[in-house]
Formats: C-alpha cells, sequence, structure tokens
C-alpha cells in the first residue's frame, strides 16, 4: 500500500496506508497503551485503552481499529484520553484482588505498569470483591480468576496462533470467565503461549509459581536444547546451594527466530538441570564392579592414562567415539579434532537424524538455495513433505501457521499421516508411508503409481504454479531420494530447500564432521590435505568404524575402549549393550544413562544451559548459546575433552589453539553472563578477532578455526555476539557423491512431549497427561 | 392473549391487521396481503428504496437511521451472498411491540423481508426472535409455511421467476444479541459477542455477505409504505420523522397497551389522553420516553413531540418507542437500581467499561438504596456513567450509562435522602446490593 501521511500529537507521521494506527504510532516511537491488542492476533477492541483523539470525531476511537488515512489527526495523550484510561483501571481494580506482593507477574505486569503511568490509586468501592478459587488446569497451567482482565490474549493465541482452540469464554458480563477446554482441565500441547501473552498474573505457569520474584533472577537469553528449530529461550535462573538454578524458561525475547513463540519443551523442560539425581562427581569403575566416585584428579588421570596405553597399544582403530546431537559446535569440532589428532581414530559417529551429509551435496553450488527458519516467516508457499513439526518441530509449525494466517501463504502438505498441519494446508495429499520417493517421481513428470490418482493430479497442477517455494521435508528423505527432491525443486524459478533433523545441535554435530568418512564441513577423510597441515598431525587417511560397526567391532572384540560424550547410544535400536563388555568405556553426560551404567569412567557434564557456544539449528541458522544455569561439580565436555587430551599428553595448544593474543574471550562465560551485564569491550574485541585467548576451555579459541577451516561458518560475528541468528552463508560442502554412503540415519520421531534421552529426565515432560496419551518416540536417541 | 387498546388519535397503519385474525394467510390475503411484494416484483429495486426514501421511515430499533438510505448502502454486486435480517430481539425493558406483530400480523413481517430482499437483491432473509419469543416461533413458522405452500416463498415466487427463501432463528436469551452485529454473531452458531465496526453490516454482515439488518417494525412498515405510497406514509408524521410508530405505554397510567400514533405525536397528550392519564389520580413524577436505556424526563419536559429529533434535542431519545410513566409512590433510586440491574445483568462482558461499569453501578445504587450508601456513592455513581458514557464497545454501555446519568442528575435529592437516612427501602442489605 502507498505511504499515506497523518499527525500524531502535533508531529507529522508517515505509514503505509491502512495500517492500525496502534502500529503506526508503535513504529514511530509512541506507544499506545493496550491489553487486548496483540500484534499477529484478531483484532478485539475489547479492553479500551487505546483510545485516542481523532479530530471532527465525536467519540474517543481505539487506536487498535482505526486504520491511518491521508491527512487524519490524531491526539494519543492529553487530560481527557488519561482520564478514560484512568478510569478503566479504576474499573479493572475494583475486583482485582492486588495481590501484587505474592503476584508471579508482580513487577513484570501490565496492569501494575498501567496503574503506575495513569494512576488509580483511590478506591472507590466499599463492597466485597468477587473472589474465585484458583484453578490448576495442568500440571504447567494454573488460572487465577481474579487476576484476570479479560484480555482474551490467552483464547486467541490458544486458537489462532496454535490451532488448538482450548481456551474460551464462559458466562458473560461481571461473571464472565476464561474456561479450560475439560471443565475443569485443559487438553492441548501445554505450550504454554497462554500464559506468555497474559499481561498479567492470571495465568502462571506451574513450574515458575511462586518460586521467586521477577527482579531476583538474572535472565539469560540463549537457545533451547531440545529440537532442531533453534528458539531463542530466555532462563531466569536463581542461585541456589549448588549454583544457579533455572527458574523460568520463558519468551521475553521475541527476536528470535521463533518470534513469539515457546513449545513446552522450550518453556518447561529445563528440569532435568535441576535435578537430584545429576551426576556432579567423576565415577569410576571399582574393583568390586560398582562405580564410586572419585577425585577429578583420579578420574582424569585413570582415563587419560588408560586411552593412552590402548591408543598406544593397538592403535587408533581401536577406539571409538561417539559425539553428541546436543553439544555445541565448538564441543563437536574439538571431539573430532581429538579423536583424529590425539586419539588418531577415525572411528567418530554421532546419533544421525537427518541426512545432512547428501542435504549438503545435493544442494553444491547452491548454497543460497538453504533456507533459514526465518525465510518461512513470510514465504508465498511452502511444500512440505513428510514429517510432522506439529510433533517434531513445533517451531517450524507456527511459523508455517503464521505464515498462513498472516500472509495468506499457501502450504502443500504430503504425509502418510493425516498430520494437523493439514488444517492449514490449501493442499493436502495423503501417501503411503514408502511412497515417498515415488511422489518426487510422480512431481517431476515421471508417472508413475499416483498417475491414476485424482487428487495428485491437482495437487500437483496446482503447485507447479509456484514461482517461488520452500521445500521442506522430513527423514523419510535420504540419499538419492533426496537428490532426486532437490532436482525436483530446481525446476521452480525460484526454490529453497530445508531438511529436518531432530536435535538442537544435530545439523552442527553433521557440519562439524561427526563422521567415519565425512571431516568438519563434509571433507571427505581421504582429502584431509588442510586439515592434516593445520592440526598437525597424519590424519588417519582411511574412513573408520560408524556408530553400528564399532558396536560390531566392539562384540568382535577388536573395539579396546569408546569414548561417548553427551550420548546414549546403548538405547539406539538395533545396539547390542553386551558388545561393551570388553571395552574400556569413558562416558560424560549428566545422568547415569543406560550407557553411563556399563562406563569404566563416567565425567559429569554440563548441559546445554550451562555452558556457552555456538549451536546450528536444522535450517542452517548458527546461534550464540550462553552460560546461564551453573551447577557445583560439573563441567562442560570442552574442558572434560582437553583435560582428557592433558592426561593423554597431548599437547593442548595445539589442540585448542589459545593464547595466541588479546584477552580472554569465552562467550562470557566466566563473568558477564552471571552479572547480568553485557561485557561490550569484550563483545567488540571478540567480533574482530583481536581478543586474547589465554584459556584452553575457551570455545571461541576452536571457533577461529572452525571459521577458517569450514567457510560457511565464516559469518558476521558482531551480529552472532549480539545475540542474532545467523544463516551458514556460503557452499557448505566439498564432498561430490554421497552415493555409496550408508544410511544410517534413524530419526527419532519425538512428539511434543518426549525428547530423546534429554526428554527422559524431564518429570514435567511426563507430568502432564498428554504425554501418556499419546505415542511413545521410536527411538531414544541422545 | 393480551386483550388489544384502542384510542381515537390512532392512526392505523401498521395496525390495522391487530385483532383481525390476519395470522392467518388467508384472512391476511383478504386484508391487501402480499400485494406490496407483487407490486415490488413488478416495479423493481430502484422504486422500492425511491418509496422507502420517500416515507422517512427510521428504525424502529431505537437509532432512527433511515431505512431507505440503510437499503441503498448495500453493494449491487457482491461475490457473497446478500441477506436480509429481522431483528425480532425485542428486549428493551418497556417496550412490547414487535411481540404484537408477530402475534397478530406476522405475514407483514414475511412480507416486509422479501421487499427489503428485493431491494438489495438477496435471496435469503432471516427472522430472528428473542429467545424468550419462544413460544411466538410457532407463529410465525406457521405463518413461514403456509406462504411456501401458496408459492409465495422458495423458487419462482408468485411465478415471476423470483427465488426468495425466509428462515426463523430464535435467540438464546441475551439482550446483547439486539445489537445488529451481536445478533448475526449469534445467528452464526457464536457468543452473542458486538462485531468491531466498520465493516457495517451492508458491506461485509452475516457470514460475511453484505447485510440489511432491521428491526421487525420497520421491516414490517415496508409492505404498508409500497401500498400508500411512500409520500403519504411521511405525511402522516412529523418532519424528517415519518409515519407512526407503535408506541408502548406502561406504567402508572389507566390505560396502558400499544398505540399506533403519529410520529412527533404529544407526548403529555400520548399520556393523559390515550394513556387515560395517572393511575389513581396520582402526581406525575417522571416518565422514562424510549426504553429504559433512554434518559428520564421530568413532568415539566413532557409537552414535547415523540420523534427522534425533538427528544433528541431534549437531552433524552425516542428510542424503541416504550414509554414508561412512573408516578408519585415511585422510589426513583429503586427505579435505577431495577434499570441498572438489568443491564449488568445483560452486559455480554466483551469489553472492560461496560463490563465492570455496570456492575459497580448496580453495586453502588444497590447499597444506597438499602442504606449502606455514603455521600461520595452518589458522585461516584455520576464519575462512573460519565466515564463509561462513549467508551464502550457497543451502545450497551450507553444504555446503561445514561439513564443512570439521568437519575443522579435530576433526582440527586432522593439519593441523598437514602444516603442520610431519610428514605429507606424495606428490603435489607444483602438481599438488594451486590455484596455477594
Amino acid at each position: 500500500m502507498a505511504d499515506v501521511s497523518f499527525t500524531v500529537d502535533g508531529k507529522k507521521l508517515t505509514a503505509p496506508a491502512g495500517t492500525l494506527l496502534i502500529d503506526a504510532c508503535r513504529a514511530h516511537g509512541i506507544e499506545i497503551p493496550a491489553f487486548c491488542y496483540y500484534p499477529g492476533l484478531s483484532l478485539q477492541a475489547a479492553c479500551r485503552m487505546c483510545v485516542v483523539r481523532q479530530e471532527k470525531v465525536p467519540k474517543l476511537q481505539t487506536a487498535c481499529t482505526t486504520p491511518v488515512a491521508e491527512g487524519l489527526v490524531f491526539t494519543t495523550e492529553s487530560p481527557e484520553i488519561a482520564q478514560a484510561r484512568k478510569a478503566t483501571i479504576e474499573l479493572l481494580l475494583g475486583n482485582h484482588p492486588l495481590d501484587c506482593p505474592v503476584c508471579d507477574a508482580g513487577g513484570e505486569c501490565e496492569l501494575q505498569d498501567m496503574t503506575f503511568r495513569y494512576g488509580a490509586h483511590e478506591s472507590k468501592y466499599v463492597e466485597i470483591k468477587q473472589h474465585r478459587e484458583e484453578q490448576q488446569w495442568s500440571p504447567v497451567v494454573f488460572f487465577d480468576r481474579p487476576r484476570c482482565i479479560l484480555c482474551y490474549r490467552c483464547v486467541r493465541m490458544c486458537g489462532e496462533g496454535m490451532d488448538v482452540w482450548a481456551l474460551g469464554i464462559q458466562n458473560r458480563g461481571a461473571g464472565a470467565v476464561i474456561a479450560p477446554n475439560k471443565q475443569d482441565h485443559l487438553e492441548c500441547e501445554e505450550c504454554g503461549q497462554c500464559i506468555d501473552v497474559c499481561p498479567v498474573g492470571a495465568l502462571t505457569s506451574g513450574t515458575y509459581r511462586y518460586k521467586t520474584r521477577p527482579w531476583e533472577m538474572n535472565h539469560v537469553s540463549t537457545v533451547c536444547a531440545h529440537c532442531g528449530d533453534g528458539c531463542k529461550t530466555t532462563l531466569g535462573l536463581k542461585r541456589a546451594d549448588d549454583g544457579m538454578e533455572i527458574v523460568r524458561g520463558d519468551n521475553r525475547d521475541k527476536s528470535g527466530i521463533n518470534g513469539d513463540f515457546l513449545c513446552i519443551k522450550g518453556r518447561y523442560a529445563f528440569d532435568y538441570s535441576n535435578r537430584e539425581d545429576r551426576l556432579t562427581k567423576p565415577l569410576v569403575r571399582q574393583a568390586n564392579g560398582e562405580l564410586a566416585p572419585v577425585s577429578w584428579e583420579e578420574a582424569l588421570e585413570f582415563a587419560g592414562k588408560k586411552l593412552r596405553e590402548i591408543r598406544d597399544a593397538k592403535g587408533g582403530r581401536a577406539i571409538g567415539v561417539i559425539g553428541s546431537n546436543r553439544t555445541t559446535n565448538e564441543e563437536a569440532y574439538l571431539l573430532q579434532k581429538f579423536a583424529r589428532s590425539v586419539l588418531g581414530t577415525n572411528n567418530i559417529d554421532h546419533h544421525r537424524t537427518a541426512d545432512y551429509a547428501t542435504f549438503a551435496a545435493a544442494l553444491k553450488g547452491n548454497a543460497d538455495r538453504e533456507a533459514s527458519l526465518r525465510d518461512f516467516a513470510a514465504a508465498p508457499a511452502i511444500l512440505l513433505l513428510g514429517g510432522d513439526p506439529t510433533e517434531e518441530h513445533p517451531g517450524l509449525a507456527w511459523q508455517l501457521r503464521s505464515d498462513v494466517r498472516l500472509n495468506q501463504a499457501r502450504l502443500y502438505v504430503v504425509n502418510h499421516e493425516l498430520i494437523k498441519l493439514r488444517r492449514q494446508a490449501k493442499a493436502f495429499l495423503e501417501i503411503s508411508q514408502d511412497g515417498y520417493a515415488d511422489l518426487v517421481s510422480f512431481l517431476s513428470g515421471n508417472g508413475g503409481a499416483l498417475s491414476s490418482n485424482e487428487k495428485a493430479a491437482s495437487f500437483r497442477e496446482d503447485l507447479l504454479k509456484e514461482e517461488s517455494v520452500l521445500i521442506v521435508f522430513g527423514p523419510e528423505y535420504r540419499g538419492k531420494d533426496i537428490e532426486a527432491l532437490v532436482k525436483f525443486g530446481m525446476g521452480f524459478p525460484k526454490a529453497k530447500f530445508a531438511i529436518l533433523g531432530d536435535y538442537a545441535n544435530s545439523r552442527g554435530a553433521a557440519d562439524m564432521g561427526l563422521f567415519p568418512d565425512l571431516l568438519p564441513g563434509y571433507v571427505p577423510v581421504t582429502a584431509a590435505g588442510t586439515f592434516a597441515e593445520e592440526y598437525g598431525e597424519a590424519l588417519p587417511a582411511a574412513p573408520g568404524l560408524d556408530l553400528v560397526e564399532m558396536f560390531d567391532a566392539a562384540g568382535a572384540g577388536d573395539l579396546a575402549a569408546l569414548y561417548v560424550v553427551g550420548s546414549n547410544p546403548v538405547s539406539r535400536y538395533g545396539v547390542d549393550a553386551s558388545a561393551l563388555k570388553n571395552v574400556f568405556l569413558v562416558v560424560q553426560d549428566m545422568f547415569l544413562t543406560e550407557t553411563a551404567k556399563l562406563a569404566d569412567v563416567v565425567f559429569p557434564a554440563a548441559n546445554l544451559y550451562e555452558k556457552a557456544g555456538t549451536v546450528t539449528n536444522t535450517f542452517g541458522d548458527i546461534q550464540l548459546v550462553k552460560k546461564a544455569a551453573d551447577r557445583a561439580g560439573v563441567r562442560s565436555d570442552f574442558e572434560l575433552i582437553v583435560r582428557l587430551a592433558d592426561r593423554m599428553g597431548a599437547d593442548v595448544k595445539k589442540l585448542v589453539p589459545f593464547g595466541r593474543g588479546g584477552v580472554r574471550a569465552d562467550f562470557g562465560q566466566t563473568r558477564g553472563a552471571q552479572s547480568g551485564e553485557a561485557d561490550r569491550h569484550q563483545v567488540w574485541l571478540t567480533a574482530h578477532h583481536i581478543e586474547l585467548k589465554a584459556s584452553p576451555f575457551d570455545p571461541f579459541a576452536i571457533f577461529d578455526e572452525v571459521q577458517r577451516l569450514v567457510p560457511a561458518y565464516d559469518i558476521p560475528r558482531m551480529d552472532l555476539l549480539t545475540g542474532n541468528d545467523q544463516h551458514i552463508k556460503t557452499e557448505l560442502v566439498q564432498i561430490e557423491n554421497t552415493g555409496s554412503r550408508r544410511d544410517l540415519v534413524l530419526p527419532s520421531k519425538d512428539t511434543l512431549f518426549t525428547s530423546g534421552t534429554l526428554g527422559k529426565y524431564s518429570a514435567m515432560l511426563h507430568s502432564v497427561m498428554e504425554s501418556h496419551t499419546r505415542k511413545t518416540a521410536e527411538t531414544a536417541a541422545d | 392473549m393480551p386483550s388489544l387498546v384502542s384510542h381515537p388519535d390512532e392512526v392505523k397503519i401498521l395496525s390495522r391487521r391487530f385483532g383481525q385474525g390476519a395470522a392467518d394467510i388467508e384472512k391476511y390475503l383478504e386484508m391487501d396481503g402480499y400485494k406490496a411484494v407483487q407490486a415490488a416484483i413488478e416495479k423493481g429495486p430502484d422504486w422500492i428504496i425511491a418509496e422507502m426514501k420517500a416515507s422517512g421511515l427510521r428504525g424502529r430499533g431505537g437509532a432512527g437511521f433511515p431505512t431507505g438510505m440503510k437499503w441503498s448502502f448495500v453493494p449491487k454486486q457482491s461475490a457473497k451472498p446478500k441477506y436480509v435480517l429481522v431483528n425480532g430481539d425485542e428486549s428493551e425493558p418497556g417496550t412490547c411491540k414487535d411481540h404484537l406483530i408477530f402475534l397478530h400480523d406476522p405475514h407483514a413481517v414475511i412480507e416486509g423481508t422479501m421487499i427489503a430482499g428485493l431491494a438489495i437483491g438477496s435471496k435469503l432473509g432471516f427472522i430472528y426472535l428473542r429467545g424468550e419469543y419462544r413460544y411466538l416461533l410457532k407463529i410465525v413458522e406457521k405463518a413461514v409455511a403456509d406462504a411456501y405452500a401458496k408459492g409465495f416463498l422458495g423458487k419462482n415466487i408468485f411465478g415471476t421467476g423470483v427465488d426468495f427463501d425466509i428462515v426463523t432463528q430464535t435467540g438464546a436469551g441475551a439482550y446483547e444479541v439486539g445489537e445488529e452485529s451481536a445478533l448475526m454473531e449469534s445467528l452464526e452458531g457464536k457468543r452473542g459477542v458486538p462485531r468491531i465496526k466498520p465493516p457495517f453490516p451492508a458491506v461485509v454482515g452475516l457470514y460475511g455477505g453484505p447485510t440489511v439488518i432491521n428491526n421487525a417494525e420497520t421491516i414490517a412498515t415496508a409492505p404498508h409504505i409500497l401500498l400508500m405510497g411512500g409520500e403519504a406514509y411521511a405525511k402522516v408524521g412529523s418532519e424528517r420523522n415519518g409515519g407512526t410508530r407503535l408506541f408502548g405505554i406502561s406504567g402508572h397510567v389507566e390505560r396502558p397497551g400499544v398505540y399506533e400514533l403519529p410520529m412527533g405525536y404529544n407526548l403529555k397528550r400520548a399520556i393523559y389522553e390515550v394513556g387515560g392519564g395517572i393511575r389513581g389520580g396520582k402526581k406525575l413524577k417522571a416518565v422514562v420516553p424510549g426504553g429504559s436505556s433512554t434518559p428520564v424526563l421530568l413532568p415539566e419536559e413532557i409537552d414535547i413531540g415523540l420523534d427522534f429529533d425533538q427528544l433528541g434535542k431534549a437531552g433524552s431519545m425516542l428510542g424503541s418507542g416504550g414509554i414508561v410513566v412512573l408516578d408519585e409512590t415511585v422510589s426513583i433510586v429503586e427505579f435505577a437500581l431495577r434499570t441498572i440491574s438489568f443491564y449488568q445483568h445483560e452486559s455480554c462482558g466483551w469489553c472492560i467499561p461496560c463490563r465492570e461499569g455496570t456492575d459497580w453501578l448496580k453495586k453502588s445504587i444497590g447499597r444506597i438504596y438499602a442504606g449502606g450508601g455514603m455521600e461520595k456513592d452518589i458522585d461516584n455513581i455520576r464519575y462512573l456513567a460519565e466515564n463509561m458514557m462513549g467508551r464502550t464497545f457497543c451502545p450497551l454501555g450507553d444504555a446503561a450509562a445514561m439513564p443512570t446519568l439521568g437519575f443522579v442528575k435530576k433526582f440527586r435529592q432522593e439519593f441523598e435522602d437514602y444516603v442520610n437516612g431519610k428514605a429507606r427501602s424495606e428490603t435489607p442489605l444483602l438481599q438488594i446490593s451486590g455484596a455477594h
């Protein structure tokens, strides 16, 4: 729409014609207060707080429903308007319990803020306030009716935003009340979005309520540890006896790629971090066969010595390494460097959840064709093949729904199940579970079984009319099917692609070379040139054993040691735990997992919320994770790898190139984060690569190297450090042909209420009834 | 069936079939029934709208918007179907005129609906009856069925090739759905809460289609206008207020009832002549001229013509034509409490000023009435009502605030008497006030 100019409080402003006055004003820094207005949700005009004076109009107008037009003149603040707003607040406070001193929202409450701004200090009534008992709607959602101001944000967020429609309004007039879908409780996706948008303390979180006051927390914005979407989550930290405890996850910071959204996992499933049964002391298996806590000195010395002996006696081929989907890029990179240059083995792998390698190869030469999660916010058309984003990628599902709702995007969905997103689809095509390859063939015009299917024909016809399409596909596509799909997609004038993998850094694990045959950036181990040069070691030239082969080798007595970092391979489908009987097993983990129980040495590891670094979501968006929580006794996987290398007698300076000038920068790991203040000088130095990395445990020391050796990761650091997501920028892949690679992809098919092995340790995820009524994940993975 | 009243001053246009058995289609046909719609089919939409404009008919629901103009706003071309919607959600206390129309002359509503449909190019009309008028549904449904049986409704009506259907629906018992957009929500099966305007119903109405929505009396008047001619109809009334209107005179008069009087008829005469004067020879205390939401008039203010403009000038409203006469025995405080109790009960709760405002007004007035009032309560009531005026999402808030303001301004002394213990109710505090 063309711009129009209009006047607000004597200032000439311009905005596209039809823009709502409240939005136009906000864009120009004029804030008009509102309770019911919420960007992206339908208009209500119910709270009457945004009233303004429009010239030549007799009544005050609501800014949330008034579109701007040429020449209009508005007043947004005047005694008359202030009085109107004050009167509205007085009415709200009439029945409000004013229990601010104990209310979760106290200090973060829009009603408090508005009362402060417009003043409604006098209580005009003597009647008893309307009281209703607080209700628990689910383990994570509580409702306190007297605090509710009936802005209907929750109702709309649940319905329009989440497509769940679990909240409604009962009764009328002064008796009107927000009500859950099942009389006295909720059955929903338990996302807590209703709590997030609640301007007051009416909806509160079961995991957070009455734990602290907002101002007693530190707030650290980091990336969710669960699925592969990489949503930004703001953690609220409170001091505990043994460190900093996470008491809240929310979405205060709407700047993330998830926009307004967080799912149940991002919002609540941090509770594993605070568990009592977390490992906080190193464990070493004793002569009696029991694991017993020992000192760090003893455990490191024991593991280092033993690994060195095995390497020296049997060579690197006798050692295997399994990395994680949930460690940082720096840790994954360091782990493979450690494996190849210190242990001398290519026997390194991780639990693969999507075929990133083939995807990267298929896009070779077209790296700009990979879609960022941000691209989904405004894409005109999207083709979703396989997967079930509502369950497995709730952040993506949110973006898809929002794009359809707000931009009238055309969503084409193909699936073998009636996935929920079909409700937003312009066209939905149900195919058989093994029909995904045939589908691409059909879409490409090669006929096949679908040719006689009328629905498929019209689906194809509509789809091919699109010019610009985002093609996003689930783990149903691997190997040559991905190649065929990308080839088909390239037929559109403008197409971008996205592959769906499971966990917070599944993509990073692949990009950082946790493969027996591929180095970071998908460089074949057979062409290790620059890496060998940089590492200053002769790297093993032949591809090593993959995850399944390592267990086979262990069973056959050919594997003497296995180093498992943040992974639980024993729980993976088809893996025989008894194969590890005679293997020296070192495990780094938060808990005594199925794998850790078998270990000879277990190191208590920090989780993703307890360290700094970067992670890459499944769309190739790189983000900074910041150290938020802290638990006495645990160490980051990064530190543990370095210490182990040190005990093995490796040159730590070679492994982590620290101490090369400048002062220390550790992503704010040791200060800044805890004090809540950003160290701007540090940020500047780090952004310009001129800081001193004085510590061998400094992830940025290794990030320099990643940026040098994996060109795709050479992104602007300043943007990263200031909390923005950066999409992989250049061609990632250096391999040509992936057809001969073995398909080890095993998606875990998590639901909204599972999260691999990590999810097992979240009591909250188990506590919601939906986690019992829905199907469980198929394989546990990391 | 309530007995009908009559007075020589009446000009019976709309009510001429009342009491004649015209709910029966044969009787209706004898009394010029379905002639107007056939003329309308023959002469076309432009003629209909021209006659309606000439008639000076203004909406009988209460707002008084010129009907012909409303019909002319509907776009000629529309991708979505157009609808006619009859608002029979008559709920304003003091008003019981539509009730009589449905009871005595349901075919007039059907015929009027068809005429409106022809005027705007719609093929489907809805007659929406107030939930509490469920017992009238039988009568209306029979009339509709009879019209179908005669071929007046359905495909090819009167053999003219024109199609028109009518659907009936009752509400679930909410005053609020008398507001046109809330009525549409209700008809669509949703909560009866008003919509944001614009867009207005003429552009985006029922099911998103252009919609004409009119009060049942307005619709039932349309056939008469076409029969007698717009200009002739206009001449019956006063300036810019064409025709007649059904006035419900209730309260302390000798002969309460619904009378069809010309627009502009003198209010004082309506009470003392038509209504037979104050019951039992008592003194007049106050008059609510147009349904409970209109500000009260004092005895010295009632020498005034009953039309939209004259009452507007006097600081009140013609509203829905429900004249409530209060004699000297009435406690204004109690009457104010009854009035606000109604609006408190009927507020849909959508917006803050109405939802909370009506509740606090009821509580405060209730407390004063029960003897627990304080001096500042009276000013608080004024403050509250003034801050509701013009601030609410729909006119219900105004409808609650306006009369309250009128009572407090014109009868402040009575409120003070209650506060000072000079007057008090027999009912204990807990049973009256909102102290729950």
